[in-house]
């Protein structure tokens, strides 16, 4: 009996162990990639690589910066931010209004679970065969519509996951005093959760503007700062991928630079989205 | 609208505000309807636009030869894609080899022993990892992973572990297989440790405490209450893992190697079939057929991911319909 108890107790002791070992190496291994991102950034990070866009012999090492990716990737993501925002939030106000069908529901829901699957590659071969069948060269409605791709399902179920929080009697009260769904859906829904969608939105930028494979074919990547809808558009990931790939190693310092304000921005955008839902969800009725 | 100072006029007004509102009701309602079948559309457009593409290459050679093909060269008009397939493969079940059993005990550890406390802190850092961009993993292999590898893992394999066939070593420069797969496995971490945590969350809790009231120490409870009932949610959480890493490209492809070669030991270099689009994509139109070739790897990947999600996803489903009738 006692023989038996010390098993039982070792067996605890020994998988607690590597529990205990497998969480520590999990927020090891994030520490490794933050540390060496800004090991590695940081001394090649200055004022004009965030304020220039690159001058002749960039990428050979000479003079200029990012400000071209930087600005390209805020346009891309903000476009397929505000384009999925358009298409989300009625696909979720008919879920949780409208809706009369769970079947149909359950089937929307698939469908966008589906989309989340997708590699982003693929929505960039994909945004790459309708560009070349409307004859569009690599520009950045091209990158902001693969982009959408990729955000609307994000957004969408995030947001899908927030609705479920409203308290069903909520709704309930609003239809006694006559209100329609339309007028339910914006007034009181999106009201009771706002910080929580705030929060979904910049989810969805946040992943928007860290996809390179996407904006690969679509957006192209250029040395000017992006000018128009229909010419092509530099993007961060990009601008790392590609100076990484130069043999000169003060170029490949850029690219580290790149990748920390890409971390940079890609936190900030977490941390903001956090603070919002912290700060706001005082005001919601539970 | 505002106050009316007659009552009649107001009982007409308010009919046509009524029928105004009414009208916009149902208006957003149908827009609204038209819109939630776009992804299911979509789905469906990038699934046929990409078999379209890829028909010209099926027209010329049957499906098995493109499948089992070891040959690529596109100017000669010959598309293998089994190097890529076995490239693609190779790095993607080693990922998941390392990524679950870690994964695995971190979401016990949270769901069974862990206070609240930890896992507020563990919370938000799970949420970083999974937000960090695929190319920033890509710098972090090139400066932590693929250096290891080339130093350490390599050199330490040949020494003492080359009597065993896919531990083999003649590649010296630390891109391949194993670098490759690290990246992934840490990327997939968040994915699978955050379903596998909802899913033992979502475990009854009196299952639970009828094992402690017998007697059973907490990892047998975990061990013969939780996990079998949790086991077709983990299942679907490492399908969902997998696939995800079945697609990932541009971490990959930062440190593979890519060399269209028939793998044979892990730290040989491979070239998957993500890194083989995004790679080739600018020559493809001066080529003939090679876009056509292209895009059938992309069709590859969608179609093999699309089934993995469905399974996955309606599996999930049906888990947590099963605890809550229990």
């Amino acid at each position: 009996m006692k023989k038996r108890l010390n098993r039982q107790r070792m067996e605890e002791w020994f998988f607690k162990g590597i529990m205990l070992l497998s969480f520590l190496s999990i927020t090891g291994v994030l520490g490794s990639i933050l540390f060496t991102v800004v090991v590695r950034g940081a001394p090649a990070l200055n004022l004009a690589m965030l304020t220039q866009s690159p001058k002749g012999g960039y990428y050979l090492g000479k003079e200029g910066g990012i400000l071209n990716a930087i600005l390209g990737s805020l346009f891309l993501a903000g476009g397929a931010t505000l384009l999925a925002l358009l298409v989300a939030l009625p696909i979720v106000f008919y879920l949780h209004l409208y809706v009369r069908k769970t079947r149909w529901a359950n089937m929307v829901r698939l469908a966008l679970d589906v989309l989340w699957g997708i590699p982003s590659i693929v929505y960039g071969a994909f945004g790459f065969i309708i560009m070349l069948m409307l004859g569009m060269r690599a520009s950045l409605l091209g990158g902001i519509i693969a982009l959408t791709l990729l955000e609307l399902p994000i957004m969408a179920r995030s947001m899908d996951e927030i609705f479920q929080l409203i308290p069903f009697e909520l709704k309930e009260s609003a239809f006694a005093l006559g209100t329609t769904r339309f007028e339910v859906a914006l007034s009181v829904m999106v009201r009771q959760v706002l910080p929580a969608l705030l929060t979904a939105v910049l989810l969805a930028f946040g992943r928007g503007i860290g996809d390179a494979a996407s904006v690969l074919f679509t957006a192209g990547y250029t040395d000017r700062l992006p000018d128009g809808l229909l010419r092509p558009a530099a993007s961060l990931p990009l601008a790392v991928f590609f100076q990484l790939g130069t043999p000169f190693p003060e170029v490949q310092q850029r690219g580290y630079a790149a990748a920390l304000v890409l971390t940079i921005l890609v936190l900030a955008i977490s941390l903001v989205s956090r603070w919002l839902a912290s700060r706001f969800s005082r005001h919601i009725i539970k | 609208m505002g106050m009316q100072p007659s009552p009649k006029k107001t009982v007409t007004l308010s009919n046509a505000a009524l029928r105004r509102r009414v009208f916009k009701d149902q208006f957003a309602g149908k827009s609204f309807f038209i819109l939630t079948s776009l992804p299911l559309l979509i789905v469906l457009l990038i699934l046929i636009t990409l078999a379209l593409r890829t028909w010209p290459i099926f027209a010329k050679q049957s499906v098995l030869e493109l499948l089992v093909g070891q040959i690529w060269k596109p100017f000669k008009g010959q598309f293998g894609y089994y190097p890529f397939i076995l490239g693609t493969l190779w790095v993607t079940v080693l990922a998941m080899l390392l990524a679950v059993p870690p994964c695995m005990f971190t979401a016990i550890y949270l769901s069974e022993y862990a206070g609240s406390a930890m896992r507020t802190f563990f919370k938000p850092l799970l949420d970083l990892l999974a937000g960090i961009p695929s190319v920033v993993y890509g710098v972090w292999g090139l400066v932590v992973v693929v250096p290891w590898v080339q130093k350490t893992a390599a050199p330490f394999s040949k020494q003492w572990l080359s009597f065993m066939p896919f531990l083999r070593t003649e590649n010296t420069t630390g891109y391949g297989i194993l670098a490759g797969s690290i990246v992934l496995a840490v990327m997939v971490t968040p994915v699978i440790i955050s379903i596998v945590f909802e899913v033992l969350h979502a475990v009854p809790f009196g299952l639970r405490e009828a094992s402690l009231a017998m007697g059973a120490t907490r990892w047998q409870t975990v061990k013969s209450a939780v996990l079998p009932r949790a086991f077709p949610g983990i299942l679907a959480a490492v399908v969902l893992g997998f696939s995800r890493a079945f697609g990932e490209t541009m971490a990959v492809l930062m440190v593979v190697g890519n060399v269209a070669q028939i793998p044979k030991s892990v730290f040989d270099p491979a070239y998957p079939l993500t890194a083989l689009i995004a790679n080739n994509y600018g020559e493809m139109l001066s080529i003939p057929l090679y876009d056509a070739a292209l895009m059938g790897a992309a069709l590859i990947l969608l179609i093999v991911i699309l089934i993995f999600n469905i399974l996955a996803t309606l599996g999930l489903r049906r888990v947590y319909k099963g605890m809550h009738n229990l």
